[in-house]
């Protein structure tokens, strides 16, 4: 908690405690931490001087603002049209069947999260994703294993 | 491949001087430039199409110390990644359309609204921004751009949700009067304008009006970018000159099996084959046939494709996406869900469906943003032009 305290103090810090640097400090959570809990939020809160409820009304109004327990690496698959089309599904069921855990929830070493988002823009690369940040596209069964093997080695713990 | 290609134009993603564009221009007086703006006849491109002079006008004439001019990069339309691209490619032509448009209406200071799927562009960006923010110095010119993260939120693309989040609350639409040019972000005038019209401005000022409106037709000048995606084998970003056919360009990005073109998106019109040659895309004028404006969107879909569910995917969106403000689009989204469904599974007959076109009409009246209005349009077109898959 001492952890989460200093990281909004330091965000705070760089935006201001303006009503305007509510959601750049948000964002800088979740970057770190990858969910805003209830303590994070009362924290921040505190620090805008702004009700908690203020604070919790805007961070669960926006689908990155995570407000449950996500894993290190968060997976979103885009399932609009487009890439609904070219195969999501099959992406989703090989992911699935990898990180052996259903859509929308968080292997056990809270690693990976597998989760849907609207409309990525990249339609003409269908099927595509993100992870935390990073872009994957032209995705196919090969690739996917592929990615989600790399980002295994990668993670903290 | 059809015999006739339609024109390509190369106006968007040519490599230009931007500190001349901007000198040549500054030269001018704000009127000359908002005449020469209002004059080439640049709509914004983002999809509503009003008069981009104009909401600089309007913004200029507001009286205010503080004003603020912002690019909306918060593309979210399914089917549209065009502003990706610009943002990606010529960056610096966007900016050089927010400087213009900052001398004009007298900001000082520029956002762009950049969507949190889009976080990937952002070292780019600031690197771009710093060689921008050389040449405002250089220019002798005081405005600087920052970059406002958003953060998964579709409705955010229109423009007072979008305000309302930079205030750090939730993106629910206002009322519009007053609109964003005279109260706008923390209640002073502001423009936002959308990635390609501000690029769009930037080449209006470069090569001038005469030379813009040369292209596309009366009602509908200059080139858009259209992103081309769905069942075509050439996928991607074209710049092409609106006014064109619907028949001509599914001859030109078609699989050769077009059964259906969604025009602008979720938010857009489902054309059928029949209408491809009646249809023509660009804004409404006095041409024959229905006029389709669009944010560039076209998704092509061959006969392989279910419009059932397609038009499940839209309204699963709609639903996601509805900010739940207003009665008619939070609880409207679901209820043409349930009904789909219900005449679907034969629980309801299918005149049901007339009953959930008028609840559509209802939605596009009384919703209070884009977002709950525009549901009728792909609803409708849906429905209307593929009811045998609705109910079968």
């Amino acid at each position: 908690m001492v952890e989460v305290e200093s990281l909004v103090k330091r965000l705070v810090n760089i935006y201001g405690r303006k009503r305007e640097s509510l959601l750049p400090v948000l964002q800088g959570v979740v970057e770190q931490e990858r969910t805003l809990t209830e303590v994070t939020l009362k924290i921040v809160a505190q620090e805008l001087d702004l009700s908690a409820a203020q604070v919790y009304g805007t961070a669960t109004f926006y689908g990155f603002l995570d407000t449950e327990p996500r894993g290190e690496f968060v997976i979103r698959v885009c399932k609009s049209i487009t890439c609904a089309m070219k195969g999501k599904n099959q992406m989703i069921k090989t992911m699935e069947d990898t990180l052996k855990l259903k859509l929308g929830e968080t292997t056990k070493d809270k690693k990976f999260t597998l989760l849907q988002t609207n409309c990525l823009g990249w339609c003409h690369k269908a099927p595509t994703m993100l992870i935390n940040d990073e872009v994957y596209i032209n995705l196919d069964q090969e690739k996917v294993i592929e990615i989600i093997q790399s980002y295994s080695r990668k993670g903290t713990y | 491949m059809a015999e006739k290609t339609l024109k390509r134009v190369d106006l968007i993603f040519s490599e230009d001087n931007y500190r001349e564009i901007i000198e040549k221009t500054f030269a001018k007086t704000d009127d000359e430039i908002i005449n020469e703006m209002i004059d080439s006849g640049l709509k914004g491109r983002g999809g509503a199409g009003f008069l981009t002079g104009l909401k600089w006008k309007f913004a200029r004439d507001a009286k205010s110390t503080n004003k603020h001019v912002i690019c909306n990069a918060d593309e979210g339309e399914p089917g549209t990644f065009k502003d990706r691209e610009i943002l990606d490619k010529v960056a610096q032509k966007v900016f050089t359309g927010m400087a213009i448009a900052a001398r004009v209406v007298g900001a000082k200071k520029g956002y762009i609204y950049l969507r949190g799927e889009y976080r990937f562009l952002v070292p780019k960006l600031l690197k771009d921004l710093k060689e921008f923010h050389a040449i405002m110095k250089a220019v002798n010119f005081d405005y600087e751009i920052d970059i406002f993260m958003g953060s998964g939120a579709y409705v955010c693309g229109e423009e007072t949700a979008l305000l309302e989040s930079m205030e750090g609350r939730r993106g629910e639409p206002r009322n519009k009067p007053p609109f964003p040019v005279i109260e706008g972000y923390l209640g002073q005038p502001t423009v936002v304008n959308n990635v390609e019209t501000l690029a769009s401005a930037a080449m209006v000022c470069k090569i001038g009006s005469q030379s813009y409106k040369r292209l596309g037709t009366k009602s509908s000048r200059g080139s858009k970018l259209f992103s081309v995606s769905g069942d075509t084998p050439i996928a991607g970003v074209y710049e092409l000159e609106l006014g064109m056919s619907l028949q001509e360009f599914v001859d030109e990005f078609g699989d050769g099996d077009t059964k259906a073109v969604q025009v602008g998106g979720a938010s857009g019109f489902c054309v059928p084959r029949k209408k491809f040659p009646t249809t023509i895309i660009g804004y409404q004028s006095d041409l024959e046939g229905d006029n389709l404006p669009t944010g560039g969107s076209m998704m092509i879909f061959n006969s392989s494709r279910s419009m059932y569910n397609l038009l499940r995917n839209y309204l699963d969106f709609f639903v996601e996406e509805s900010c739940g403000q207003c009665t008619p689009c939070r609880v409207g989204t679901q209820q043409l869900i349930y009904g789909i469904e219900a005449v679907k599974r034969g629980d309801k007959n299918s005149s049901y469906l007339d009953y959930l076109l008028k609840l559509t009409e209802t939605m596009k009246m009384t919703a209070k943003c884009g977002l709950g209005q525009s549901v009728a349009n792909s609803f409708s077109s849906i429905v209307t032009n593929f009811k045998e898959e609705m109910i079968y």
